[in-house]
């Protein structure tokens, strides 16, 4: 299956029109990494403790919540996070803060 | 930002399956306007952070936020004002900066809301149009319930310091001026609050300042809820031991009088005399939320409304963020930001005769200090459900021990957040 058909499937089975899916789902993306901020700090740079997590490398970035949602690496607030979003967030995400300088 | 294919694919195929039931927004389409005017009422954690938010997605909406006060008070940490761990000047905040997002601040008061004409008044006599209103006001304490409050209160004698401002420095005043062996009374009101967790927190800060400078005195803390309503472990593990027989822990006690000249505090079981008292009245939606006519849910106390866009379900164009909001979502300040910003997103959407994303996402981070080195937190994600609405996801909870960890990344917390709502 190309990308067109699994797009063009998808937008038909959310109610979307083609170029709305990919919008719509750009804003869950900017809404829920923004939900971030409010302990990360704006635009994920922190000013004390908690880590800044702006311009993180994506890979780095997916690695690190799958761990903290496995356990793999031991955090305090963030497995309880981690655990809250899917694979797809993580990546989408992760592309996002990667993107923040 | 753009999405690669990849993770677009990922991500609409996730909303798909959700929103296969439907709409998830029952809003009145907008008249498409090239500048639409949202006017905000209330500049707390809510209202200033879908202000800003609603600039940063919607550029060519045109944003007020009223606001009567000229600082920024915060409820989180004014608990550690009361411990003699913060001043007052370390948790108010100017609202500068906001005019800098394109926000227009305007110092007035609402009295009130034509919502079919969409008209404010305000109290200086000046009108607002707007397009959509969100209404961030906090909660009302309903100091009627409490027979004697008001007087108490208005004698300057007896406080609730449930928002932020002059009275949490007077109680602080009080605390000081208690002699070593005075007894702090302190209720709780019956769920829901603002601020689950707050009560607890004040009665361990308290406890933490008493022990150091007054360690005769105990503290009596009358609770409406049959148990500690947020963080039980947490709380009930310090009680027990490191401020063993300070906190005397009453469940089932909610209190229906105060007197300011007796210092007695009245529950069903018993009266409670001390020498500082704090009684916390139940809450609800604030003021302007009745003026609008959307305190809606059936004991008119809270404002129900679309979960996926936080719009009113009975009056349209009227969105209600934060504390008022009738939900399962906890009223903090933490969560009234991340409200604010799936209600900003569902805004610019709308105006953009777009569907407001079906499957939004909030999560919840609320850290207590236990003492002036130690903190514990809750923390949950919630997952937007048509049918189900807000879905606390796996994992979500509280810690059960209090570290100087979590103390620390408490203070970042706060600082951070007051830079998201402000900055």
């Amino acid at each position: 299956m190309t990308f067109k058909t699994i797009a063009l499937s998808l937008a038909a089975f959310a109610g979307f029109g083609l170029a709305s899916a990919s919008h719509a789902a750009d804003m869950h993306i900017q809404v829920i990494s923004s939900t971030c901020m409010s302990c990360h700090g704006p635009g994920g740079k922190s000013l004390g403790a908690i880590p800044s997590i702006a311009g993180l490398d994506k890979d780095y970035f997916v690695k690190q919540m799958k761990d903290f949602k496995s356990g793999a690496r031991q955090g305090t607030i963030m497995k309880r996070h981690a655990a809250g979003y899917t694979d797809a967030e993580y990546e989408a995400m992760g592309a996002y803060f990667a993107s923040l300088k | 930002m753009t999405l690669n294919r990849r993770d677009f694919l990922k991500v609409s195929g996730a909303g798909a399956a959700v929103a296969l039931t439907g709409c998830a927004t029952q809003s009145a389409p907008t008249v498409a306007k090239a500048n639409p005017h949202v006017v905000v009422v209330g500049a707390g954690f809510g209202g200033a952070t879908c202000a800003k938010y609603l600039r940063k997605w919607g550029p060519n909406i045109q944003v007020t936020l009223v606001e009567p006060n000229d600082k920024f008070v915060s409820c989180p940490m004014s608990n550690w004002v009361l411990g003699g761990m913060k001043t007052m000047d370390d948790i108010t905040h100017g609202y500068d900066n906001l005019p800098k997002h394109g926000i227009k601040m305007v110092k007035d008061y609402v009295v009130g809301v034509d919502t079919s004409n969409r008209v404010l008044k305000l109290k200086s006599g000046a009108t607002l149009n707007y397009d959509r209103l969100v209404l961030a006001p906090g909660v009302e304490i309903m100091t009627d319930f409490v027979k004697g409050f008001k007087e108490a209160e208005a004698a300057g004698k007896v406080v609730h310091a449930w928002k932020a401002g002059p009275q949490t420095a007077l109680l602080r005043k009080q605390l000081e001026a208690m002699p070593d062996g005075g007894v702090f009374v302190m209720s709780v009101p019956a769920a829901p609050y603002r601020c689950p967790p707050g009560p607890y927190e004040r009665a361990c800060l308290v406890a933490n300042y008493f022990k150091k400078a007054k360690p005769k005195s105990k503290i009596i803390l009358l609770d409406g809820n049959p148990d500690v309503a947020s963080k039980p472990a947490l709380f009930k593990g310090v009680w027990n031991d490191q401020y063993k027989g300070m906190i005397d822990y009453r469940p089932n006690n909610l209190p229906f009088a105060v007197d300011g000249n007796s210092m007695v505090v009245s529950t069903e079981f018993d009266d409670v005399k001390g020498d500082v008292l704090n009684v916390v009245p139940r809450q609800k939606a604030g003021q302007v939320c009745e003026l609008a006519g959307v305190r809606n849910d059936s004991n008119g106390i809270w404002c129900a409304v679309n979960l996926a866009t936080f719009e009113s379900t009975t009056v349209p164009g009227v969105h209600i963020i934060g504390d008022s909001v009738l939900s399962n979502l906890p009223k903090s300040g933490h969560m009234a930001t991340n409200m604010a910003k799936v209600c900003a997103a569902a805004i610019v959407e709308l105006f953009a005769g777009r569907q407001p994303d079906p499957i939004p996402v909030v999560a919840n981070t609320c850290y207590s200090a236990v003492s002036d080195s130690q903190s514990g937190y809750v923390a949950n994600v919630f997952r937007f459900d048509k049918e189900k609405g807000y879905v606390s996801q796996p994992e979500g909870g509280a810690t059960a021990k209090g570290d100087d960890l979590n103390f620390a990344y408490n203070e970042s917390w706060a600082q951070n957040i007051w830079a998201e709502v402000l900055g």
